[in-house]
């Protein structure tokens, strides 16, 4: 089977704008709040639930001729359910970090919406590469927009990024931003809000992106209109002006007669 | 008399000062997609009430009399979501066959219940933090009772929103959310209220 590159770049592109997981279709919300408070959790829950969603669509889509239709959802949450306790296990015992930080969310990846609603509206559907694809797009995505969140509430909320808490193989450093401690231990300036530690500050801060979204969506379709406006008068002009010469060349024809 | 208090205290605490929606973070999704009408969100809440408590009332057994002994722990995530879903279609038969007008209102929510961490967490909470039967059941009821309470409350908040006149940008879930942040501030101030009292 031939395939165009294009395609499987939109494919895989698809999961990280135009159909983000997480900032467009609202799903998987509950992670994104609970897990972003460190930028180095947020990008171990995305990493946990990419390999989770790309070994679940592989397989949904790999056995979508043998499940029966009447049963397929149960069967689904078996395969994800499955892949998520072999996650859980390798974090335990990799990562153990991670594990404690991230909790009872590593299991609750069973229920994220994303991974079920991958399975059904695409894994069981399509071919196991465009599935793979289509699930390294949508994990990266959602990878992202973790990220960014996680950006914000860390940075406004304890002031610097921190990193080798959690992946412990890094070596421990901190970035200082909104706050800065001397080696001594003395606060040379402290400008960070802790309340976007909080879990309020989860949801200002999912709530302030979800608007900035709304914000150049609603630009963007007035910007179209104006544009679309702009073309018909300039249409209707040109119209005029070409009925108007036509009209004068007659006149000047007819006078000539 | 002391353990029952203590059983109440902790009813208490996790329903409102580690309320499950505004501070666990359970169920956003149906807190989110179902608050629109006061009436369909009390359908979810009761909904998810009763299935926390049966799911509760199963698992805990399930995995100290059954996984444990049968050498098995690891595989609790499956077992829990397979009771889950069945408990799930179970009850939409049971509710369906004798109270037909209960189905009708509550019917459409079953299967959302499902997908909602809310129920998977308190099952998996329960075994992971190594709680007692009775410390489960208290678990069980504070975070259903609480995702009761916030669903119903928040969507009285949003049927007033709707006609509130907010920024175009802020029309729908954001000005949701940032309510949500706000309720979820007032709970906070709740926090240390029982610390002072042994648990």
């Amino acid at each position: 089977m031939s395939r165009e590159k294009g395609q499987t770049k939109a494919n895989f592109l698809k999961g990280i704008f135009l159909e983000n997981p997480l900032f467009v279709s609202i799903l998987g919300t509950c992670p994104a709040l609970a897990t972003t408070k460190s930028l180095e959790a947020a990008i171990g829950m995305g990493l946990l639930f990419t390999i989770v969603l790309i070994c679940s669509n592989v397989l949904v889509s790999a056995l979508r001729k043998l499940i029966p239709e009447e049963i397929r959802t149960p069967a689904y949450i078996v395969i994800i359910a499955t892949f998520v306790t072999m996650v859980k296990m390798f974090t335990n015992a990799f990562l153990p970090e991670l594990y404690s930080t991230l909790g009872v969310f590593i299991s609750l990846i069973v229920v994220n919406c994303i991974v079920l609603g991958r399975a059904e509206a695409y894994a069981s559907k399509n071919t196991v590469f465009d599935s793979f694809i289509d699930g390294v797009g949508m994990g990266v995505g959602y990878t992202l927009a973790l990220m960014l969140m996680a950006l914000f509430r860390e940075v406004i909320g304890s002031g610097m990024i921190t990193v080798g808490n959690i992946f412990t193989f890094i070596p421990k450093s901190s970035l200082p931003i909104l706050k800065c401690v001397s080696a001594e231990g003395d606060v040379i300036y402290d400008y960070s809000i802790s309340l976007f530690q909080t879990p309020a500050g989860a949801f200002i801060v999912f709530g302030l992106i979800l608007a900035t979204i709304a914000f150049i969506q609603n630009r963007k379709k007035e910007l179209a209109s104006y544009r679309d406006r702009q073309e018909k008068i300039r249409k209707a002009q040109e119209a005029k002006e070409a009925a108007l010469k036509a009209a004068q060349t007659n006149n000047v024809e007819g006078g000539n007669k | 008399m002391e353990q029952f208090i203590a059983f109440l205290l902790a009813i208490l605490s996790s329903m409102l000062i580690d309320n499950v929606v505004l501070s666990r973070f359970y169920g956003i999704c149906p807190f989110l997609g179902v608050s629109r009408k006061t009436k369909s969100s009390l359908g979810m809440g009761i909904a998810v009430v009763f299935v926390i408590m049966l799911a509760t009332l199963i698992c805990w057994p399930l995995y100290h009399f059954v996984l444990v002994p049968a050498g098995i722990p690891f595989m609790d995530t499956v077992v829990y979501i397979l009771v889950i879903a069945s408990l799930v279609q179970l009850v939409g038969l049971f509710i369906k066959k004798y109270s037909p007008s209960l189905y009708k209102s509550l019917g459409i929510y079953l299967p959302l219940i499902t997908t909602n961490c809310a129920v998977l967490g308190v099952a998996q909470g329960n075994t992971d933090q190594g709680y007692t039967f009775l410390q489960a059941i208290a678990n069980g009821l504070g975070t259903s009772i609480g995702f009761l309470l916030i669903i119903v409350t928040f969507s009285c908040i949003r049927t007033r929103l709707d006609s509130a006149n907010t920024p175009k940008a802020f029309k729908g879930l954001p000005i949701a959310l940032i309510t949500a942040a706000i309720m979820a501030i007032a709970l906070m101030g709740l926090q240390g209220l029982f610390s002072g009292l042994a648990l």
